[in-house]
């Protein structure tokens, strides 16, 4: 607040928004050089693990050197970051092909889930959050709050036990195992997923919901918002065509924050449904101790969160005249 | 003091009350619920696998015809038990931690915090299945894996009410006095944060008890022959498509403990404006 900025608001915001995303990048550097140290503590190394215990030492010696192992660990770490950049982040030791190929498998299968879910969860969240708050401190406003409340800390594995013992095991409408094979048709496929979105999705309606309602109400309190009521416009109204256009950027950066949950409700939900995506690859990839797969996921993982992280942040400046100015 | 604390509770919301119900429950059966059990946790008591309610058994049968509520009884322990000491584990470290950054200095200061940014960046279930992976899942492994995890959540809730507090009159004429600087983070900023502190203690516990009940259920959290309730939740997972009790029971569970959690957290005072 101290005088007028030198450069123009545009400009501010697109240099706030440059150094966001080289703070992102930076994070991710170092997120990847901490995966590699901590699974590089593993007791035991690779080589040792996929030979087993009647390996001769010349055999597992072959294998450490094939394997790169032999290197010191800042020359592996440099080879597993280009490699990664660069598309091949190795090999899968129990797979026993190039990591490459089996993410290429499962990633578009968990993008379609976390895009069905995100594609259920939001319109539903909106309509939760913006309707509590309208009702604010009335009943359906206290009786939404306790069921978001309790739904945010409801672990998954219970709602999806308890989606498949109502819609499959009681009314028989779904298949209790989500498969997802090139060869099904589209209902197929979407009789197939509808359970493990709807237990994605209510977590994530749940935080998403409670983050909009709390945006909405932090605008309802604005002088602006009290001259229109005064003037005698109608709620909804009120909230649509004033509240809203400057209620959307806080509720995208909501959206952006609650699909992060995604991240980790997709290990379970993927799992209990045997759905083939990388959430469950990752769960195999730890049972196994295949370290390349596992380092790979992790950094796919991550980087999904970063980037979720970074429209949050970018929509607050683009958004804030005071971020802005800052 | 008892008195106290029952004015406290009696102050509380509704939701609030059935909330430290819930948790004084779940407190009371980690406590005493192994005595409780009608049959020893490890015996084959039924014919039938996956049986329904009945008077013998009220929670009907697992897997292989062993009592649920008895494993309920003791898998309840290894929940709350291990969740709260990882949950008091990560606040006293992210708590100390923060206290030394607020009174070091920048030069603590800037790298701790950076590093703790760096590590919140990582999401805590993927983070605990790299740990998982590297370190094994061994029960004191596990309580450490937990508790790191959290441990920068709790380090930024800290950190930022240690230095809001830090540039307090009261702690200024401490530093004027002459004190140290353990006394002024012990003495003089801790006893001012203890009750946001308390809150995000319980939702650390919550989140320590999912995800501990989740790597469970994913067969990388308590190992058998030890079973928490998201062990309990897997071995039966064979009786998802029959709908068994003994998958729902443990689910339902680990819900209304947490549920209760954190709907007392809500109710407490200060923390009802809406978020």
């Amino acid at each position: 607040m101290a005088g007028a900025p030198s450069t123009s608001g545009a400009k501010t915001a697109l240099i706030l928004t440059a150094k966001r995303f080289a703070s992102s990048l930076l994070t991710l550097f170092l997120v990847s050089l901490t995966i590699f140290v901590i699974a590089q503590l593993l007791p035991g190394d690779a080589a040792q693990e996929a030979l087993g215990q009647s390996a001769t030492p010349q055999q597992v010696a072959a294998l450490r050197h094939e394997m790169g192992l032999d290197q010191p660990a800042p020359v592996r770490y440099v080879n597993w970051l280009t490699g990664m950049l660069s598309g091949d982040p190795g090999q899968s030791l129990v797979a026993n092909m190039p990591v490459a190929d089996v993410i290429s498998t499962r990633l578009p299968n968990s993008l379609l889930l976390a895009a069905l879910t995100a594609l259920v969860a939001v319109p539903a969240a909106l309509a939760i959050g913006i309707g509590s708050a309208m009702n604010r401190g009335g009943r359906i406003d206290r009786a939404l709050n306790i069921a978001t409340l309790s739904m945010v800390a409801v672990p998954e594995f219970l709602v999806a036990t308890l989606a498949v013992l109502i819609f499959s095991v009681k009314l028989r409408w779904l298949p209790s195992i989500a498969l997802a094979s090139q060869d099904m048709d589209w209902s197929d496929y979407l009789r197939g997923v509808a359970m493990p979105v709807l237990s994605l999705s209510i977590v994530v309606i749940a935080q998403m919901a409670r983050m909009t309602r709390a945006a909405v109400i932090d605008q309802m309190d604005r002088p602006y918002v009290e001259m229109a009521l005064l003037k005698g416009v109608a709620p909804v109204r009120i909230v649509m065509k004033h509240i809203m256009p400057n209620a959307i950027a806080p509720i995208v950066n909501a959206m952006a924050l609650s699909l992060s949950y995604l991240l980790g409700g997709a290990v379970i939900v993927e799992t209990i449904f045997n759905y083939p995506g990388l959430a469950s690859l990752m769960v195999n990839a730890v049972t196994s101790r295949d370290m390349p797969l596992l380092q790979a996921c992790a950094m796919i993982f991550c980087a999904a969160y970063l980037i979720l992280m970074l429209i949050a942040d970018v929509t607050a400046i683009l958004a804030n005249p005071r971020l802005r100015a800052q | 003091m008892i008195a106290g604390a029952f004015h406290r509770a009696m102050a509380l919301s509704v939701s609030g009350k059935i909330g430290l119900a819930l948790m004084l429950f779940w407190l009371l059966i980690a406590l005493f619920g192994p005595m409780l059990a009608p049959y020893p946790v490890g015996a084959f008591v039924a014919y039938d696998v996956f049986d329904g309610s009945s008077a013998a058994h009220w929670l009907g049968s697992d897997y292989l015809g062993r009592d649920v509520l008895s494993r309920l009884l003791s898998g309840a322990r290894y929940t709350v038990g291990l969740a709260a000491a990882a949950a008091m584990l990560a606040s006293a470290a992210g708590t100390a931690l923060a206290l030394t950054a607020a009174v070091g200095g920048p030069k603590i200061d800037e790298p701790l915090s950076r590093f703790m940014d760096m590590l919140i960046s990582i999401p805590s279930k993927i983070f605990s299945l790299v740990l998982v992976a590297a370190f094994g899942s061994s029960l004191p492994l596990l309580l450490l894996i937990a508790a790191i995890t959290y441990v920068p959540g709790n380090y930024r809730i800290a950190r930022a009410l240690a230095v809001n507090l830090a540039q307090m009159d009261y702690v200024q004429v401490a530093k004027t006095r002459g004190e140290g600087r353990f006394h002024i983070a012990t003495a003089e900023i801790l006893p001012n944060m203890i009750h946001p502190l308390l809150a995000d203690f319980g939702l650390r516990f919550v989140f320590i008890v999912l995800l501990l009940s989740g790597l469970s259920f994913l067969g990388l959290g308590v190992q058998p022959p030890d079973a928490d309730l998201g062990s309990l939740v897997r071995e039966n997972i064979s009786g998802l498509g029959e709908g068994a009790l003994a998958i729902i029971a443990p689910a339902v569970a680990i819900a209304t403990l947490t549920v209760g959690v954190n709907l007392l957290i809500d109710a407490l005072p200060g923390r009802s404006k809406g978020r």
